[in-house]
This record gives C-alpha cells, structure tokens and sequence, in this order.
C-alpha cells in the first residue's frame, strides 16, 4: 500500500540524509525502524507526509504519489497519515478535547475549527477514542497538565481522530519509563490490529521493537543495511546497523543490571571495540 | 601569566581560577586604573555652583510644599477634560495600534513568514521605534496640529512598534513540534496559526497588550506637554501658571491610575496562566 522508491534526501546544508531508500510496506503491516541518531529515521517518516521535502525518490500511498502534491492536495492526504511523535507535540495549552479533535481539522473549515464547532460525529468520535485509550476523566484537562504516558496517549488519539490508513510513529517511547514505553508500545499495535492501520516506527529501543514489531528494517548513513523478520537481529546484523559492539555482553547483562542507573550496561564495553 | 608555576613539591595541588573576561593582566589592570582616573577626573571637572543650588531647594521646597495640599477643585474641570482625553487616547491608540501590529508582527516572524515579507515587516517595526515618543509627537502636532488626534497617532505608532516586534519575537521562539503536529493532520495555514502558533502566544500576548495599556497611559501624559493634549496638556499648564496644588493634584491622579493599569495588567497576566 506504501511504496517508497529510490528516497533520496540532501538539506540545504549540503547534509545527505537518505539515498536510494526503498521498501514496500503492505496494508496492516507494522514496520520498526532502526538505527544509530542521525541515520536518517525521522527525515524518512516526515518525508512520507511531506514535512521534509524528499529531494529524489518518489513515495506513493495506495493510487497517490504523494511526493508530487502540494497545497489541498497535499492536505487531504496528509489527512490520511497519522503521525505520532517523541515528545508527544501536543498543543499544551489546548485541552485535552481540543488537541484531539486537531485531528479533524483536515475535514473542517477554518471558521468552524476557529470557533471550535466540529461535527457531532467528530466529537463523538473523539469521546470514544479518549475512552479506548482510558482518558474519560481528563477531557477537559489542559495537555500540559497530563504525565508523560497520558500525553502519549492523547498523541495517539489525535492521530487516530484522523481516520488515517497509514500511522507514521517517531520514537514514540523515547520520553517515556520503561514501564509506561511499553503500555504506549502494546497500545499503539492493539489499535493498528483493531483498525487494520499499517505503520512506520522510528525507535531507538531495540528490544522493544523487537518485543513488538514483527518487520525490521535498519538504516545506516541514510541506507538500508537490513530488512527483514525482527528475528531475524542478531550480533552480526546489529553490528551492521550501530556498528561494533559487544551486543551479546549488554543484552544478556540488562536482568542483572536492573536496578543499576541507565548507561552501566552499555559500559561493559568490549576493550577491542574502543578505537 | 598567572598561569601556577611547575612547584618544587612531587605532588603539587592543582590550581583552578574562573577564566578571566582579558585575559591579558596588563590589559585588565590598565582598564581599571584608566576607569578610575577617568572617574577622578570627571568629579574634578564639576563645576557645582552652590549659590544655584540652595536657591533650586527653597523653590523644591515651595513645589513640595504645593504637593503637600493637593487642589483637586479648582481646575477640576481642566483636569476632568484632560483625563479623558488621555484615557480616550489610551484605549483607541492601543485597540488601534493592536490592529495593525498583529498582522506585522505575523509578517516578522521568520519561522512563518516569506523572506520579503519578513524584510517588510522588520522595516515597519524598526521604523516605528526609531524615534522616541516625544520626538514623534512633535512631529505629529507639527503636521496636524495640537491636540489628542497628533497624540492618538504618537501612541498609535508606538504600539505598533512595541506589541509587533514583540509578538514577532515570541512566534519565532514558539515550539516548533506543535506546529509540525497540526500540519501533519492536514490543517491548513491559517488553522495551524490558530491551533498552534496563537494558542502558544495567547498568554504573552494579552499581557503585553495589557502592559502597553499602563505604557500608553503614562506616555499620554509625557506627550501632553509638546502639545498632544491630554491630561499632560493640563499639567503643563497648571505648572506654567506656577499652580503647584493643582500639579500635585494631577499627579496624584496620574499615580493612581498608572498603579490601577499595573495592578490590573498583573492580575490578567496571572488570570491567564
């Protein structure tokens, strides 16, 4: 259903982000997307929704080449696409009611989103999904006034408020504690389950992606270096993806080090691997 | 230079100092002693002329006398007509000025507005806080003569100056993401200023237009005395006659309602956080 061909991508700066990305991502179908900062993750899912202008490639989502629109066009596709984001970009001083019903504001008019008179449909929408995702008693609760995992779950129903058929997720969890990273984890591939949504998500968490995402693919320097089953991620393709490191040694050691402060584990660094 | 000499001990402690603003000590000590000589200079140069001065303190003292028995009464009606011009003043030239500054200030602020634009816009704002208020009333009572019109336009301009190059600031230092998120849900231009760029800016925004309310107010009353009406108007008058209990008066009544804009564009600011 998405088709993404030859993305290619270099800023202004004269940085090369992407070059010559292609996959296919099937409807339903879940996708992790892996790799060190700076590989080109998040410039590949705001390429998808054109928040980042691709500067090669081209990008189709059912019979729509994205990568060619502009002005209305490109809006009522964008309406299709819901983007979930790392620090959540909700509006912090709108209520949590109003952040949700954002996501409709592709289908109404300026006036009506000015005076906040949506639909019914949207608002009722927006009550069920603030149900889903266990927010009835904050409705009216400004989004600053939320926890972290409590914003991440108003994102999540901004972005489904959209009806979208794609979800484009970036780091989803990265703010979050381990604990709630993988409630917002489990509720986010429960929902594209529910509604048969395919989706991007960009994460940092290994582990976790593995946890949940059943597809894997791996960028490196703006190239894929790996896609295929989340099973299919062991030492030798991790080194592919990072770069050398005992990923046994830090795998095996994170039971023990529970408690220890984050980073220790990664500390227990093959000697021969510091150059 | 005073950099810690190699020590004669085997284990010498090692020394740290904050790194100094000229590094160079020669540079650093002459830029002292230059200060200080230029200070003692300055004071020497004074030519006090005691004569004048114990004059000027028994005429502060007659001014202060004057304000000790305030006279409300006698000019009231000169008084009462200069308020409300200068409120008159106040309110139009802030709703006024408020009008024409949002756009400007949209059209400031990089991160949403064209380059031409932006050039045009900054160009506005540098223009209209080129010149301090007083100077600009001048001007304005030179072209239309005197009274509140010439300084309706001076505060005008002024707000303009002030509440555009300000809102510009804050749009440009807005959190990028939220902007992001509303475009991605397709929203178009004008709805991702509503949902994400006014309703960051909302706060800073009444506050500052509260804020030039309690500025405008007092400017009326400096601007008064080149001739832009107003209560300053009143006062250059009542001081012209050498009436101190009605100047008193006066500014006791200024005082007031500058603390009551204060006090009130405070509690807005507060009530809106």
């Amino acid at each position: 259903m998405l088709v993404i061909d030859d993305l290619s991508k270099q800023y202004a700066t004269g940085d090369t982000a992407l070059r010559g990305v292609s996959f296919t991502l099937q409807p339903g179908q879940l996708l992790g997307l892996i790799g060190p900062s700076g590989a080109g993750k998040s410039t590949l899912i705001r390429c998808v929704n054109r928040l980042v202008e691709p500067t090669g490639g081209s990008i189709r989502l059912r019979d729509v080449t994205l990568s060619s629109l502009s002005g209305a066009d490109l809006r009522k596709a964008r309406r299709r696409i819901g983007m979930i984001f790392q620090e959540y970009a909700l509006v912090e001083r709108l209520t949590v009611m109003e952040n949700v019903l954002s996501g409709r504001l592709g289908y109404v008019g300026f006036w009506a989103s000015w005076f906040r008179r949506f639909p019914e449909a949207d608002i009722e929408r927006a009550f069920a999904l603030l149900d889903r995702v266990g927010l009835m008693d904050h409705v009216d609760k400004r989004a600053d006034a939320l926890s972290g995992g409590q914003r991440q779950r108003v994102g999540i129903a901004r972005a489904l408020a959209q009806d979208p058929e794609l979800l484009l997720i970036d780091e989803p969890t990265a703010s979050l504690d381990p604990k709630t990273s993988r409630q917002v984890m489990r509720l986010i591939t429960e929902l594209c389950a529910e509604r048969g949504l395919a989706g991007i998500v960009n994460i940092h968490d290994v582990e976790l992606a593995q946890m949940f995402l059943p597809r894997i693919i791996g960028l490196r320097a703006g190239e894929i270096v790996y896609d295929g089953p989340a099973s299919g991620l062991n030492a030798e393709v991790l080194t592919r993806i990072y770069g050398e490191e005992d990923w046994k040694k830090s795998s095996q050691s994170e039971e023990e080090t529970d408690s220890a402060p984050a980073g220790v584990a990664s500390l227990s660094l093959d000697p021969a691997a510091v150059r | 230079m005073d950099r810690n000499v190699a020590s004669p001990l085997p284990l010498p402690a090692r020394v740290w100092q904050r790194p100094r603003l000229c590094k160079n000590a020669w540079l650093r000590w002459g830029l002292t002693l230059a200060a200080a000589a230029y200070l003692v200079l300055a004071v020497g140069g004074l030519d006090i002329n005691w004569a004048r001065v114990s004059e000027g303190l028994v005429r502060a003292a007659r001014l202060f006398a004057g304000f000790l028995q305030p006279d409300f009464n006698s000019r009231w009606d000169d008084i009462r007509q200069g308020l409300i011009e200068s409120l008159t003043m106040t309110v139009c030239a802030t709703v006024f000025g408020l009008v024409l500054a949002l756009p400007i200030g949209l059209g400031a602020a990089r991160n949403i507005a064209p380059l031409w634009l932006y050039g045009i816009c900054r160009s506005i704002i540098a223009l209209a806080r080129a010149f301090q208020e007083i100077i600009v009333a001048i001007l304005f009572v030179a072209m239309f003569g005197f009274g509140t019109f010439a300084g309706f336009l001076t505060l005008s301009l002024s707000t303009i100056g002030f509440l555009s190059k300000l809102i510009a600031d804050d749009i440009e230092e807005i959190d990028p993401a939220q902007v992001e998120a509303i475009r991605a849900t397709g929203g178009g231009f004008w709805q991702v200023m509503d949902y994400a760029v006014a309703s960051q800016i909302m706060q800073r925004f009444v506050g500052l237009t509260a804020y030039k309310v309690d500025i405008n107010f007092r400017e009326s009353s400096v601007i008064g005395i080149v001739g832009a009406g107003g209560i300053g108007a009143t006062l250059n008058t009542a001081l012209d006659r050498y009436e101190f209990d009605s100047a008193a008066a006066i500014l006791l009544i200024i005082i007031g309602i500058v603390m009551l804009c204060e006090y009130a564009s405070g509690w807005i600011r507060k009530a809106m956080a």
